[in-house]
Parts: C-alpha cells; structure tokens; sequence
C-alpha cells in the first residue's frame, strides 16, 4: 500500500465526470427503495428482488466496472503511469494500492447504498439487509480485482468487462446453467443466501465452492495484474 | 559517474525490426540520440528506461540490468515524450508526489529544488491541465530531476518549447552535464544536437549508424561530396582554378560566391588557400554550406 499512489488515484477518480457516473446508480437504488416503501410495495420479496437484481446484479458489477478499470486504466492510456513505473517501487505495492482504492469506491458507491436501500425496504427483517450487504462487499473484492488485472492487460478492459457482466452473468446465465455457476455474482448470492432465511433469494452454487471460488478469483486477478504491469509494454511513439 | 551500456540490442515487434544490433556506451556529458522521425530512437530510449524488453542483446546501467530492475530509478530519471502530466494537480504537488515515490527524507525540500532548477517557481501553485506545453515539459523535467540522479533521459525533450524555453532548457542541461551527470537526449531537430550534445549517436533504421563528435562523424564520410561558399577578390578566376586544379566536383557562379562541391574535405580544406594565392586572388569567406545534421541524414540514409 503507498499513500502517495492511493492519494493521486483518488484523486483522479473523484475529481473526472466519471464521479457522477459512481454517484448516479447508486442514487437510483436509493430512490427506487423511498419509492417502493412509500408505496407500500416493500414486502419481503419485492425487496429481496430489489437488492438482488439492481443491487447485487446490476450496481455492483457496473460500479466495481468503474471503479476497477478507472483506477488504472486511463494512467496506462495516456502515459501517466509511466511516472509511478519510474519510481523504485515494487509492482505488487502499485497492485496492491490501485486495488485498495478501487475497493474502497465500491464500498462507498455500492455497498453502503445496498445496505440503506436494505435498511428502507426490509429494516432487519430474515437478516437480509446485513445478508446483502456482505454479500455486495464480498464481490467487490473479486470484481474489483478482476476488472483492475483486465485494465492492466487489456485496452478493452471496458468492453470486455461490460460483456462479461451483462452477457455472460445475466443473459447466459438465465438460459445456461452451467454459465451460472461460473459467475462472480451467482458466488456472491450463495453467500447471501447462506446468512438470510428469506425464501427468495437462491442459488445454484454450494456455499463452500463458491467461497474457494471467490478467493481464488481475487488472488489469480490481483497476482495476474502485479505480474502483467512487471513487463507493461509502453506503445511506442515511433 | 554512471555510464549506460548497450551491447549487440535488438527489439522486432513481429516481423518488423525496431532496433538492430545496436551497442553504445553512454557516459558523462550530453549525448545527442538523433535520427529521422521513425528511426528507432523512442523504442531505444523505451529500453535504456527499462520500459520494453530487448529482444537480443542487453542494456545495463553501471553493470546491473535495467529490465524489471524498478531498483535501477533511483539513479535514472527519465522524461517520457508524451506530455500528459496528472492534470488535475498543482505543479507543487506533483513534484512533492513524486519525491514522496521516491521515498526521499524531504520530499518538500526536494521539490523545491527541482522545481526551482525548472525555474517553474511562479506556476507551482496552478494545476498542470493549465500549463503551456513548455511549462508541462518543464515540470516533467522537474520530476525526473527530483531525486537528483547521476543518469537523465530525455525523450524528445524540446517538443512544442518556444525559443526562449529551449535555450532555457539547453542551459539546464549543459549545467547538468556540467555536474558530471550522464544526460541523454533524443530529437530528430538537428540544430539542438548540434548546439547541445558535445557526443552523438546516430541512428538510422534501427542501425546504429554512426557515433562521436558531430563534425568528426561529418569528416569521416570523405567519400560524401561537401558544398562549401566562398567568397572573393575574383570569383570567376578563382572557380576557373579551382576546376582546373581537380579537388572539386563542381563549382557554380551565384550572387552570395562561389559554390564548390569538393571530392575530399581535407584534400580541398588543404588546397583551396594554395590554389587560390597562386590563382592571385583573396579569400573573404569560405563556409561550409551543409555542415548541418540534415545533409549527414540525407547521406547515411541514401547509402
């Protein structure tokens, strides 16, 4: 972890538009929670459909996208990573810290917002607003790391992201269930539904598989990306 | 004393050759890296920065490898060609964050004094997305001398810098050279090598196509033709002798005098004075007309 490294990527990604693209989603789960409990729609399956299909699903892999792939790799884009490669500083530690930040958006961006949004729906009822909330802060680690080691080797880190996220886990995953089980959020919802009683929320991953899964995924993305930026090709202006 | 050694180094991307077999000693004092626009110099800068792997060949600084070796920045600081910058902070603060990756005891101080051998003192507190394009290379100058490092690279240093921040710039880098620093700089500009490399490599297609002083490497090629102007008492005799006498190739009338091609620089240096007392006729001026880095390019890339 290096101060300097977190404090300039903070920086850089509070201070982008892309700091409103992190506060809008977020802001829509919110709002959608005051909606449906005003309207007295905050039974316990509208709201575990909510938290899962716009917290779990769709917030945290949009906004761990973001995050992810903002805190690294625009600086590979246009160069500026050149000044923190300059520095005698071990590629684990920039890893490490780009990882941390990006983490600590997606705690702020989406995992607090799924736990007021769980908070207004459900309150404490079957443990589901403290289910989701794990749940979301578990798989903001292992998108986050993915989606930083898919910046670091990808100029495509967006797209690819995108189609991962939209096409594989939500689309293939409702018509194949092999693409299910091999999906961060279906790991991270079989963590959800280990901790809440609430009927709704399911899934088709076992609870020990998942968990392995989850850390395996963090720690192959996060050693990928240190070892990747060791030999960052720089595009040559020639 | 730092000296930067490449041996036998080589880069392809695929099929395409970037850099062949190059090898060149780089020690105290300025080098010029020149060559046209393509040449290679980038990807050979890329790998004295430890940026790119070679393919073949090594490149060390002081005996220790410079790929994956991040140790090695503590006594390289290099200048990248591109002039992005963190935009979003002030000059102050970028320099402070780099002394601060450098882990120096005082970064503030540190920054300070970069800062001020940029002579960027009046613009630290503005943010660098403000910066004129000389301010911003001034600034990364600044943040690769912050750590004071005995090896400087500069990366087409003078880009986009009006007169007057180039030859600020210039003087910083003979003041550096001066401290016993080894400096190198690439530009495909021939007057800024000319004035500032006391030593020059020069590439040409990935080749590393000559190396020394400038106007040494300029007299090695005696087989090139040299144009030279000569003014004097009476031209049309002059160029009549000079032709009868063999040591130039051609010799034309013009407004300015005469110009001379000549077979052999030292032949014709050596000459011309004979020639021309013998002749009856006063020399005023004799000036060598492409003695620029633009005829020897021209020249090495035709051969």
């Amino acid at each position: 972890m290096n101060g300097t490294i977190a404090m300039i990527t903070f920086r850089a990604m509070l201070g982008r538009k892309r700091a409103l693209l992190l506060l809008g989603l977020p802001l829509l789960l919110l709002v959608l929670a005051v909606g449906l409990r005003a309207t007295g729609n905050d039974d316990l399956d509208v709201s575990a459909q909510t938290l899962q299909r716009f917290g779990l699903a769709t917030l945290l892999p949009l906004l761990a996208l973001i995050a992810g792939t903002g805190v690294i790799g625009p600086e590979i884009d246009d160069g500026q990573i050149m000044y923190v490669l300059t520095k005698p500083i071990r590629r684990e530690v920039i890893v490490l810290t780009k990882l941390v930040v990006a983490i600590v958006l997606v705690t702020v961006f989406a995992v607090v917002p799924t736990l007021l949004a769980g908070l207004v729906l459900a309150g404490t009822t079957a443990g589901l607003t403290p289910a989701f909330t794990v749940g979301v802060l578990v798989g903001g680690f292992a998108y986050s790391a993915v989606f930083v080691a898919l910046a670091v080797a990808s100029r495509n880190a967006v797209t690819i992201g995108l189609l991962y996220a939209l096409v594989w886990e939500s689309l293939l995953g409702s018509f194949a269930p092999g693409a299910k089980s091999a999906s961060i959020q279906q790991w991270c919802l079989s963590i959800t539904d280990a901790l809440t009683d609430a009927s709704p929320v399911r899934s088709s991953v076992d609870l020990p598989v998942a968990v392995t899964l989850l850390i395996a995924v963090t720690a192959v993305a996060t050693f990928l990306a240190a070892f990747r930026l060791r030999s960052l090709p720089v595009a040559s202006a020639d | 004393m730092s000296e930067l050694i490449l041996e036998n180094v080589s880069r392809w991307y695929g099929n395409v050759v970037a850099v062949n077999g190059v090898s060149m000693r780089i020690g105290p004092g300025v080098t010029g890296l020149l060559g046209p626009n393509g040449a290679g110099k980038s990807t050979l800068i890329h790998m004295m920065g430890g940026f790119l792997a070679p393919s073949s060949g090594s490149v060390t600084l002081d005996g220790t490898p410079i790929w994956r070796n991040p140790g090695v920045y503590r006594r390289l600081g290099l200048v990248p060609e591109r002039e992005t910058a963190y935009d979003f902070l002030t000059g102050e603060q970028f320099i402070v964050a780099m002394a601060k990756l450098h882990k120096l005891p005082d970064p503030v101080a540190a920054a300070r004094r970069a800062i001020g051998l940029v002579e960027m003192e009046y613009a630290a507190g503005r943010p660098i997305g403000t910066y004129s394009k000389g301010m911003k290379q001034r600034i990364k100058m600044a943040s690769a001398l912050v750590h004071d490092p005995p090896v400087l690279l500069l990366d087409e240093p003078f880009n986009g810098m009006d007169p007057r921040q180039r030859l600020q710039l210039m003087d910083l880098i003979t003041r550096m050279a001066g401290e016993g620093r080894t400096i190198l700089f690439s530009s495909h500009i021939l007057e800024e090598v000319e004035r500032l490399a006391s030593h020059i490599e020069v590439i040409v297609a990935g080749r590393h196509a000559a190396s020394g002083d400038f106007r040494k490497i300029r007299r090695l090629m005696t087989d090139r033709p040299h144009i030279f102007l000569v003014r004097s008492s009476d031209d049309r005799r002059l160029a009549a002798a000079v032709i009868a006498d063999g040591s130039a190739r051609s010799v034309q009338l013009t407004d300015k005098g005469l110009r001379i091609e000549a077979v052999d620089f030292q032949r014709f240096t050596w000459l011309l004075p004979q020639v021309s007392r013998d002749a009856g006729v006063r020399l005023w001026e004799v000036s060598p007309a492409d003695e620029s880095l633009e005829s020897v390019f021209s020249y090495l890339v035709a051969r």
